[in-house]
């Protein structure tokens, strides 16, 4: 049995090298049972190798990742993982709710395996919950690039996860599905641990419990909000974080927030 | 021909040859264009040939050394990839060309007059013997059940593996499963249309099929239905005219993909330009 009080991260002294390059060099990072984190950084901050190691696919150099008491890729809670979409071969002949449906495979090979009707059910709720029930007959390559993501996180959700780790979900959609799935993550984060890794700064303004910047190593983590020393330390200069048409400034004011910085 | 058929015995064995053949490409051709091992089935075929040479210098049917070759340089190219050691790319064109010289090399070292291997690179479908027709259907039987009964397992791992492998599913397995089952078609296609002309059985219909299906399953069935026209008329056309089974099979199946291809791009034109005149008339009478 699994104490839900447990956090659902611990990470000591990690470090990961590929050769002689460090791809993130001693991060600690504790994640509390039913955070809502968002991790964001630039491109080559370490941000999908750190997905990796939680998700037991890369082994950590130095240091020791837990999941949820046990180390990285031996837990017996399950995640819900929603990989970037890039990658996927989206005319690979199959449904959505097909797609859907092998989030509720399970463990090893099971000759002559069927889905169950409960099975069925699940991935209809998920792709309910993500709010695209109406595509479930659609082909792949009939989904927009918002539809597809949300179908990635409806396939994570079939898992029935504990812990929901997604991969730069908003890099490949446009500002009005990113909305909508920001909207769904802080919906999901009401019933489990979300961890969400991205290098879209609007993503603070998206009622993120708590923050993390990464950059190689931990620049920053606390609460949801970035002052200039951060993001100089992040991005080596000061960025233009007050965007048009966003709602909420997302840099908070350089005196009252040094208090927060880690490093 | 079907008097002929049902006279001469060697037409049956051709005929069922073939239609086993077109089983195990319709399964095993879309399962290699959706993992994008076209190639990697091309370095299989053609390093087999290092085995029928070896076969020939060792006395031993030349097949069962076509069966080891093929097998060993399909997990050998798995085993380096997963490694992460060499670019799968590069292995496939080593072990392409090695296992071609190697057959030519192995036979050289035989004493006497050299055996014609051009059935090996070429296929002839008219010299199927009773053993190969088992041979085939063994091999026919053993991939397509590997594929069914756990066809939930290769649907996860083929659109998605590194998913699969998080939920549990043993992709290492599948993967070398994948492998050699691919290595097994090809063997059983090098007595069909041979080496050489292997790829195009492989690829043709299920790449057609593609082009139809909308389901996994239906597009296996689909491509193996295909594949058993393109190698009965291909057979016909051969029978006719003399000209080699391999050959006319092969010309056949290309010309069908290709002017497939030629139709979808011109329907698919057709449906855009449609549906863009639809929409502005819309536009229109809502003015």
């Amino acid at each position: 049995m699994t104490n839900s009080n447990q956090p659902a991260l611990q990470m000591q002294n990690l470090s990961v090298y590929y050769g002689n390059t460090p791809a993130l060099h001693n991060v600690n990072l504790t994640v509390d049972h039913g955070e809502y984190l968002g991790i964001i950084g630039p491109n080559g901050g370490g941000k999908t190798t750190l997905i990796r190691v939680i998700l037991g696919l890369l082994a950590p150099t130095t240091g020791s990742v837990l999941v949820y008491g046990k180390p990285a890729g031996h837990t017996d809670v399950k995640i819900g993982y929603v990989p970037q979409i890039a990658p996927l071969d989206r005319r690979f002949p199959i449904t959505a709710f097909e797609a859907v449906l092998t989030g509720r495979l399970g463990r090893g090979l099971v000759p002559f395996h069927r889905y169950s009707k409960s099975d069925r059910l699940a991935a209809s709720e998920a792709l309910e919950r993500v709010g695209i029930a109406q595509l479930a007959e659609r082909r792949l390559s009939a989904l927009s690039g918002g539809e597809f993501q949300r179908l990635l996180i409806a396939r994570a959700l079939a898992v029935e996860p504990k812990l929901l780790l997604l991969d730069e979900p908003t890099a490949n959609v446009d500002a009005g599905s990113r909305e909508k799935i920001y909207t769904l993550l802080a919906e999901l984060s009401k019933t489990m641990t979300v961890i969400l890794v991205t290098h879209d700064l609007l993503a603070i303004s998206s009622q993120l419990r708590s923050l993390a910047c990464l950059s190689g190593r931990l620049v920053y983590h606390g609460e949801p909000q970035l002052n200039t020393d951060t993001v100089r330390a992040l991005y080596g200069c000061p960025v233009d974080l007050i965007a048009h048409g966003v709602p909420h400034r997302v840099l908070g004011d350089h005196h009252e927030e040094g208090d927060n910085l880690v490093c | 021909m079907l008097t002929a058929l049902l006279k001469y015995q060697f037409l049956q064995n051709a005929v069922l040859a073939g239609l086993l053949a077109s089983v195990l490409c319709g399964v095993i051709g879309v399962i290699i264009i959706e993992k994008k091992l076209v190639m990697m089935s091309g370095g299989i075929a053609h390093a087999s040939y290092g085995g029928v040479g070896l076969g020939y210098l060792l006395g031993i049917e030349p097949i069962f050394g076509a069966i080891g070759f093929a097998l060993l340089s399909a997990l050998g190219v798995g085993f380096v990839k997963r490694r992460g050691g060499a670019s799968a790319d590069v292995l496939i064109g080593l072990f392409w060309s090695l296992g071609m010289a190697l057959g030519i090399f192995f036979v050289a070292l035989m004493p006497g007059y050299p055996p014609d291997m051009s059935s090996y690179l070429f296929g002839n479908i008219l010299a199927v013997t009773r053993a190969d027709l088992y041979l085939t259907a063994g091999l026919t039987g053993a991939v397509v059940l590997v594929v069914a009964v756990f066809f939930d397992s290769w649907k996860a791992y083929l659109f998605d593996d590194e998913f699969a492998r998080l939920i549990g599913q043993p992709t290492a397995l599948l993967e070398y499963l994948l492998l050699a089952t691919i290595a097994m078609s090809v063997v059983a296609l090098i007595r069909v249309v041979g080496i050489i002309l292997a790829l195009a059985m492989l690829t043709a219909p299920a790449a057609t099929a593609s082009l139809f299906t909308k389901g996994l399953g239906s597009r296996m069935a689909a491509s193996a239905a295909l594949g058993a026209v393109f190698c009965f008329a291909g057979l016909t056309i051969s029978y006719y005219t003399g000209i080699s089974s391999g050959a006319t099979i092969v010309t056949l199946s290309g010309a069908v993909c290709l002017s497939s291809y030629g139709v979808r791009a011109l329907a698919d034109a057709h449906t855009r330009k449609h549906a863009a005149m639809e929409h502005s008339r819309e536009e229109v009478s809502e003015k």
